[in-house]
């Protein structure tokens, strides 16, 4: 239902990239990528160990600067901005959160602390207010603590809230690392691998998840994943990407029968 | 513990005891006397070297080995394992009479002791507010600083040359102090952004350097290496007062601005700002890319740290009326660092009992002055490894969620 619709998304892109190029020295690691997330798609970016996925979030969220080609971000208010070079902290403002392949979340701050970093960005107390905690600030902390708690309950992990965030399991890191990025407001949420070392029961209840938080908090979702069936049931639609080129995209369906994908990766993947 | 335990324990004493008394050999037990041209042999030193390295080892290795046990109990737990002591400490019942003895204490102390035990005093007071100060930038933005003292002589010598040269007094440069300081920690903060780790400590090593060879050696400025002397020491409305008052009044001052300290400090640690310097502790990239500004929240606690530093080093002109560059070196800093560490990084309460024990410590032992350095050094030795985290570990606060907003 939601494939028949992005098909013919009249609403302009929340993220287009278009002819995206990284080089790190001689190495190429992406070359004329074009991508195009809508509002409330969920999207996802697949392909082989090395294809370049984490490269083109980090091209995206200003981590790495693109040598090639224009991002632009369409932000809740509506004005289309360029936001390739941008500094990381400015693209998270702007309403694109990410998580990450290799968790990083703050290991020796509690679980409810680490959602609280995220809400920086959207709260004003400055080194006085902090000194004096005035009425204004007393207010504006207890919000960020009621607000990161709630978020907490969103991804199941009230009861770890004063945890430290590297005594959780991992899978509950993982979860951890969404609320963080929830907290900051996203208009789009970046999700790296976010199903990686969880186990099938842990991923059926993230995919759940995920789509939960899309019509929740009105989120638009570009994902990179390797697990095939939350991919082919989870994603309107999907990019498939190889030695850094975008080489296929379409509907699940549409992308699981081209002959390319399968040849370049699905051939590789027994279960899908 | 079981048998064989005790026999390994045993065994491993006696081996350190037999290697060291061999290695010992010649110093302690052969002594040749040049005038009479003898050697005496002397076997007891050797008995008194053996049996004494074998109790010490012995000891230590037990110790060692509880403390790892005690480790891996702790991991088991999941939790942080704050020792019975500690968590009575917290419990405000009991840590609120004993803030309130403390403080009192500390008021009543210039009444009750001499000039000279409330100069120590004051002087530890000074390495408490630096180390909170430092406390800032190391312990919760996790920049290693070593050229911390170079603020210090900010402050030192904004008061000094301002005094000399325009006869301003006490309170009107502590706060200009305050203001340099956090411009010089700007000034350290800027060139410094990108780097981490070592190469962040080298650089401000070399910063601490630089400001030293300047006051050192530009004459016409700083006076040289033989300094500034005859320092107004701070107004009293105009009332004159003796050296022994001078005492108490800055003894006075210096409480007041502890306090201070401990207040602007603990508020920091606990709020938006404070987080952000841990979240940049922990990881910078990830901090980053959750929308905290990293330039921002590093320069801040450069500056924040260093208006602390340039305060005391005011405070410091004002006490001893006398400055000179040999008050700024490297050992300073590598000092109030000691404190920071071993007190426990990112915990205020640990900072202050570490400036109180590593100043206080030296300064009553002088009983056994020739002892001193040793005793001190090996007090650290042993912390660091039976204390890693420091005296006190830093803990997180626990927030307390409003039920009826939350759900
Ligand atoms: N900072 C860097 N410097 C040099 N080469 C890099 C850098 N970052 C990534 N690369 C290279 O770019 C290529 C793409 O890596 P990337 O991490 O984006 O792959 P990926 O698709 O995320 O793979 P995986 O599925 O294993 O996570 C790799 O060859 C990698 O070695
Ligand atoms: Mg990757």
């Amino acid at each position: 239902m939601a494939q028949n619709q992005t098909n013919q998304n009249p609403e302009p892109a929340v993220l287009s990239v278009r002819n995206v190029g990284m080089s790190f020295g001689g190495l190429r690691a992406l070359s004329e990528v074009d991508l195009d997330v809508r509002p409330g798609e969920v999207v996802a970016l697949i392909g082989p160990n090395g294809a370049g996925k984490t490269t083109f979030f980090n091209c995206i969220t200003g981590i790495y600067t693109p040598t090639e080609g224009q991002v632009t971000a369409r932000p809740r208010d509506g004005r289309e901005r360029r936001i390739n070079g941008m500094r990381t902290n400015l693209v998270c403002e702007l309403g694109m959160a990410r998580t990450f392949q290799n968790i990083r979340l703050f290991p020796s701050m509690t679980a409810l602390e680490n959602v609280m970093i995220g809400r920086h960005c959207r709260t004003r107390t400055g080194v006085l207010g902090a000194v004096l905690r005035g009425a204004g600030t007393r207010r504006e902390e207890q919000e960020v603590v009621d607000k990161s708690y709630e978020l907490l309950g969103t991804v199941g992990l009230k009861t770890m809230a004063n945890e430290y965030a590297r005594n959780l399991p991992y899978g509950a890191q993982r979860r951890l690392e969404i609320a963080r990025a929830l907290a900051t407001e996203p208009f789009l949420l970046l999700l790296d691998e976010p199903a990686a070392g969880m186990n099938p029961q842990e991923t059926l209840e993230l995919k759940d998840m995920v789509l939960r938080i899309r019509t929740q908090f009105a989120v638009s979702v570009l994902l990179i994943e390797h697990d095939m069936k939350m991919v082919m049931s989870l994603s309107d639609r999907i990019y498939v990407m190889e030695y850094g080129r975008v080489i296929s995209t379409g509907t699940p369906k549409e992308v699981s029968e081209d002959p390319q994908v399968i040849r370049a990766y699905l051939g590789e993947e027994s279960d899908a | 513990m079981t048998a064989a335990d005790i026999f390994r324990h045993l065994k491993k004493a006696l081996a350190a005891a037999v290697w060291l008394a061999f290695l010992t050999l010649p110093i302690m037990v052969i002594r040749v006397d040049t005038v009479e041209k003898t050697v005496t042999w002397r076997w007891m030193h050797l008995a008194y070297m053996a049996a004494g390295s074998f109790v010490l080892a012995l000891v230590w290795n037990i110790m060692l080995e509880r403390r790892d046990r005690g480790q891996a109990d702790k991991d088991q737990d999941g939790g942080e394992g704050a020792s019975a002591l500690a968590r009575r400490l917290a419990d405000p019942r009991l840590a609120r009479p004993l803030m309130a003895f403390g403080l009192l204490a500390a008021a009543a102390f210039p009444w009750f002791f001499s000039m000279y035990q409330t100069n120590i005093l004051v002087s530890a007071m000074i390495y408490v507010v630096l180390g909170l100060g430092l406390n800032i930038t190391v312990g919760l933005a996790g920049l290693l600083d070593l050229g911390y003292v170079a603020f210090y002589a900010v402050g030192a010598y904004a008061y000094a040359l301002l005094n000399y040269h325009f006869h301003l007094g006490f309170w009107t440069v502590l706060p200009l102090g305050g203001i340099l300081g956090a411009f010089f920690g700007l000034l350290l903060g800027f060139p410094v952004l990108r780097l981490r780790g070592d190469y962040l400590a080298i650089v401000t090593l070399g910063f601490g350097q630089i400001i030293r060879l300047v006051l050192e050696n530009w004459g016409e400025f700083s006076f040289g290496p033989s300094g500034i002397a005859n320092i107004s020491r701070p107004g009293l409305f105009g009332i004159p007062y003796s050296v022994e008052q001078a005492t108490t009044y800055i003894y006075y001052i210096m409480l007041g601005l502890v306090l201070l300290t401990i207040f602007v400090t603990a508020r920091l640690k606990d709020s938006r700002i404070g987080r952000a310097w841990l979240a940049l502790r922990e990881d910078e990239i990830a901090c980053q890319a959750m929308g905290i500004d990293n330039t921002r929240a590093k320069l801040l606690a450069f500056a924040l740290g260093a208006t602390f530093a340039s305060l005391m080093g005011v405070v410091f002109a004002a006490k001893t009326t006398f400055i000179n560059p040999a008050s700024f070196t490297f050992m300073e800093s590598a000092m109030i660092l000691a404190i920071v560490v071993l007190g426990g990084m990112g915990s205020v309460l640990g900072v202050i009992l570490g400036a109180l024990l590593l100043m206080l410590l030296p300064e009553y032992m002088r009983a056994f002055s020739e002892y001193r350095m040793l005793i001190f050094g090996a007090t650290m030795v042993v912390i660091m490894v039976f204390r890693p985290q420091g005296l006190v570990r830093a803990k997180r606060k626990v927030y307390k969620i409003n039920v009826e907003t939350a759900g």
